[in-house]
C-alpha cells in the first residue's frame, strides 16, 4: 500500500513537471506532395531551435485546409489554391474565430508526362494527352510508336497531383473507363518504368527509370517550370491564418524558403525554387 | 469462516460437522446476510462478464449504425436507382456534366476478383483439405498445417507488394498482358490468401466425419477414391460450404492486395471474361478515396454509401455460413 503510494506520487510529480516545461509546438498538416518539404523544413528548424517541436501530417491538401479552418493546424500545405468552399467555410466562421488564409508560395513543382523509356515517342502535345486520356487514341502506333495498346495511368481523383493535370490538361473531360489509378507519386513512376506501353504523370522528383516526354515543344526542366513555360507546372502553398506575425515561429517557417538553406532543400527534394539562377 | 452448526440443523443439510476429516468447511449455501462479500463478488462477476459481452456486441452495431447513418444523406441527395446501375463514377466533378455516382462497375469488380479466386482457391483447398485429413500420414499432417496457418498470418500488405512489383511485371513480360495490374492478379492472390481458411475449415469437417462411415463403406467393398468422393465428402458437405463462404468472406472484404493489384480502373472488362484488363472493387475505392474527401461532402456519403453495400455482402454472406456451420454442429460433425 505504500509502495504503491510513493509509485503515483512519484508518477503525478514527474507528468507536472513535464506540462510545466511544454515545448513550443507548430502544427502542419496538408498535402503529401507539399510533405517532403515540409519534413526537411521542420528538420532543419528543429536543429535551429531546439525547444521547438514541429508535427508535419501529411494527410492531403483538402485536410490540410480543413484543419486550417477548425484551428487544428497553423499552417496548412497545399499543392492547390484554396477551393472557394474552403474560402467560404474559412471567412464565414462567427465572430472572433474567423480565418483569413494567406496563401504563402514556396516553390514551382511540374507535373512531367512520361513513358517508358524504350518508347520511342518523345513529344506530343497537350490536345495529344488528353486524346489519350479521354480514349480517342488507343495505340502507340497512331503517335507514331510501335504497334502497343496504350495503358493509362493516372493518379488517384483526391490527390492534389491528379487534380493539377485534370485543371491544366483535361479541358473538363472525363477521364476513360480503362484508366488504371495509382495513389502516390512512386507508384505511378514504378508502374511506367515496368509497363512498356504505359504513359503516366509524375511530379518532377520522380523521373528515375522513366523518360519525361516534351509537351508542346517545352521540356520539363527548372526553368521553364519556374518561368511557366512548362504548360503543366504550379506552385505549392502554405497556408497560414493571417499573415503571421513578424519574427514569430510561423513568420520563419513561412520565409524559409527564401533563405538558401531553404532553397537548397527544395532543390534536393526534386522541386523548383521561385527563383531562377 | 465458523459454521454455525445450529443453523445448517434447521436446514436439514447433511454438511460436515466439525470433525478433522473434512477439509471442506465452507457451508454450500448462505444468505446474502451471512456472506456479503461472496454474494457480491458472484453476482458483481456476472454482471462484470455481461458487460464484456455487450462490450463487443455493441460495437457491431454501433459499426452499423455509423455506416448506416452516414449513408443515409446519400440516398436522400441521389437515390439508389442511379447508382447501381449506372458504370460512371466521377465523384469530384464539380462543372460540366455534374458528378455522378455510379457503382455498377465496383460491383462487378468485387464480383470479378471474388469468383475468379474462389476458382482458383476451392479446388485447390478441397483437394489439400482431403489429402491432409485422409492420405497424409500423422507426422506430415502436423508439419503441414502449422506451415498452411503461417499463409494467413502474412500481412496482406506484403501479398500487395509481391503482387505489383514481382507477379505484374511478370505477366507483361511472359504472359503478353497489356497491363500487369489486373483482375487475374488480383485473383492469383487472393485465392493465396483464401487458401488457408478453406483448407483449415474443410480439413475439419472432413475429420469430423468419424470412422465408422469410412470403415462402413470400406466393408461394402469401395475403394479409397469412391469412399472420399461418394461417402466422405457428401457427408461434410455443410462444413465444406461453410468453408468456401468463409474463404468468398475473406477475399470480398480484401483491400489492401485489390488496390495495389489490380490497377483501379473503373471499367466492367470488354468483353466480359476477358480478367486480364484491370477492375477496381468496392474495398480499394472506399480506401482509396476515403483519405482526402472533404468530410461530409456528397462524395463523403457515397463512399459509406458503398460501405454499405459491403455490409450487406459480407453479412449476408455470413448468416449463410452460419447456418450450414449450425447444420454441422448439430447433426454431430456430419
Amino acid at each position: 500500500m505504500k509502495k504503491a503510494l510513493i509509485l503515483s506520487l512519484t508518477i503525478l510529480i514527474a507528468s507536472s513537471s513535464m506540462t510545466w516545461a511544454q515545448p513550443k509546438i507548430l502544427q502542419i498538416d496538408g498535402s503529401t506532395t507539399v510533405g517532403p518539404i515540409g519534413d526537411a523544413f521542420a528538420a532543419e528548424f528543429m536543429k535551429m531551435h531546439p525547444e521547438v517541436a514541429i508535427t508535419v501530417k501529411k494527410t492531403g491538401s483538402g485536410d490540410g485546409a480543413a484543419a486550417l479552418v477548425d484551428g487544428r493546424c497553423d499552417i496548412a500545405m497545399m499543392s492547390r489554391f484554396m477551393k472557394s468552399e474552403e474560402f467560404k467555410k474559412c471567412v464565414n466562421k462567427p465572430g472572433d474565430t474567423v480565418v483569413f488564409p494567406v496563401a504563402h508560395a514556396i516553390a514551382n513543382d511540374g507535373v512531367c508526362v512520361v513513358v517508358h523509356p524504350s518508347n520511342p515517342v518523345a513529344k506530343l502535345t497537350i490536345a495529344q494527352v488528353r486524346d489519350i486520356y479521354t480514349g480517342r487514341i488507343t495505340n502507340w502506333n497512331q503517335l507514331g510508336g510501335p504497334n502497343r495498346a496504350i495503358v493509362v495511368i493516372s493518379r488517384d481523383t483526391s490527390s492534389g497531383t491528379y487534380e493539377t493535370f485534370d485543371g491544366l490538361v483535361m479541358n473538363k473531360e472525363k477521364m476513360a473507363a480503362n484508366v488504371e489509378y495509382v495513389n502516390a507519386n512512386p507508384q505511378a513512376q514504378a508502374r511506367v518504368a515496368s509497363t512498356q506501353g504505359a504513359i503516366g504523370y509524375v511530379g518532377l522528383a520522380f523521373l528515375e527509370g522513366v523518360k519525361a516526354l516534351t509537351i508542346d515543344g517545352v521540356a520539363p526542366t527548372r526553368q521553364t517550370i519556374a518561368k511557366g513555360t512548362y504548360p503543366i507546372s504550379r506552385p505549392l502553398f502554405l497556408f497560414t491564418n493571417g499573415y503571421p506575425k513578424l519574427g514569430s515561429l510561423v513568420h520563419e517557417f513561412c520565409t524559409f524558403y527564401l533563405t538558401e538553406r531553404g532553397q537548397e532543400i527544395i532543390e534536393a527534394k526534386g522541386f523548383v525554387p521561385l527563383t531562377v539562377y | 469462516m465458523n459454521h454455525p452448526t445450529d443453523i445448517s440443523q434447521y436446514r436439514g443439510e447433511k454438511t460436515a460437522s466439525v470433525s478433522a476429516s473434512a477439509e471442506f468447511n465452507r457451508p454450500l449455501l448462505l444468505t446474502p446476510g451471512e456472506d456479503l462479500r461472496g454474494y457480491l463478488v458472484g453476482h458483481g462477476g456476472r454482471i462484470f462478464l455481461f458487460l464484456m459481452t455487450c462490450i463487443s456486441v455493441l460495437s457491431v452495431l454501433l459499426i452499423f449504425i455509423f455506416v448506416i447513418r452516414e449513408a443515409l444523406p446519400f440516398l436522400r441527395e441521389q437515390g439508389l436507382r442511379d447508382s447501381i446501375t449506372s458504370r460512371n463514377w466521377y465523384p469530384e466533378r464539380a462543372e460540366g456534366a455534374g458528378a455522378e455516382f455510379g457503382m455498377l462497375a465496383l460491383f462487378a469488380g468485387s464480383m470479378y476478383v471474388t469468383l475468379a479466386s474462389l476458382i482458383l482457391s476451392v479446388p485447390i483447398g478441397l483437394s489439400a483439405a482431403v489429402f491432409l485429413s485422409d492420405i497424409a500420414p500423422f507426422w506430415l499432417r502436423q508439419v503441414s498445417k502449422p506451415i498452411i496457418e503461417i499463409l494467413a498470418a502474412i500481412p496482406s500488405v506484403a501479398y500487395g507488394f509481391f503482387a505489383i512489383l514481382v507477379l505484374a511485371p511478370y505477366m507483361q513480360k511472359y504472359w503478353n498482358f497489356d497491363t500487369g495490374a489486373n483482375a487475374l492478379n488480383a485473383s492469383l492472390i487472393l485465392s493465396l490468401m483464401a487458401l488457408p481458411t478453406i483448407i483449415s475449415v474443410a480439413e475439419d469437417s472432413l475429420s469430423a466425419v468419424g470412422r465408422e462411415i469410412r470403415e462402413a463403406s470400406y466393408g461394402l467393398g469401395a475403394t479409397r477414391c469412391e469412399t472420399m468422393l461418394k461417402v466422405v465428402m457428401p457427408t461434410a458437405h455443410s462444413g465444406i460450404i461453410a468453408a468456401v463462404i468463409l474463404g468468398m468472406m475473406r477475399a470480398i472484404g480484401e483491400t489492401m492486395v485489390v488496390w495495389m493489384a489490380s490497377g483501379n480502373a473503373n471499367q466492367i472488362p470488354t468483353p466480359w471474361w476477358d480478367i486480364s484488363q484491370s477492375v477496381r472493387t468496392m474495398t480499394a475505392t472506399i480506401a482509396g478515396e476515403m483519405g482526402e474527401t472533404s468530410q461530409n461532402s456528397v462524395h463523403w456519403h457515397a463512399l459509406f454509401m458503398i460501405g454499405v453495400f459491403l455490409l450487406i455482402f459480407t453479412f449476408g454472406l455470413n448468416m449463410i455460413s452460419e447456418y450450414f456451420l449450425a447444420r454441422v454442429k448439430k447433426s454431430g460433425g456430419k
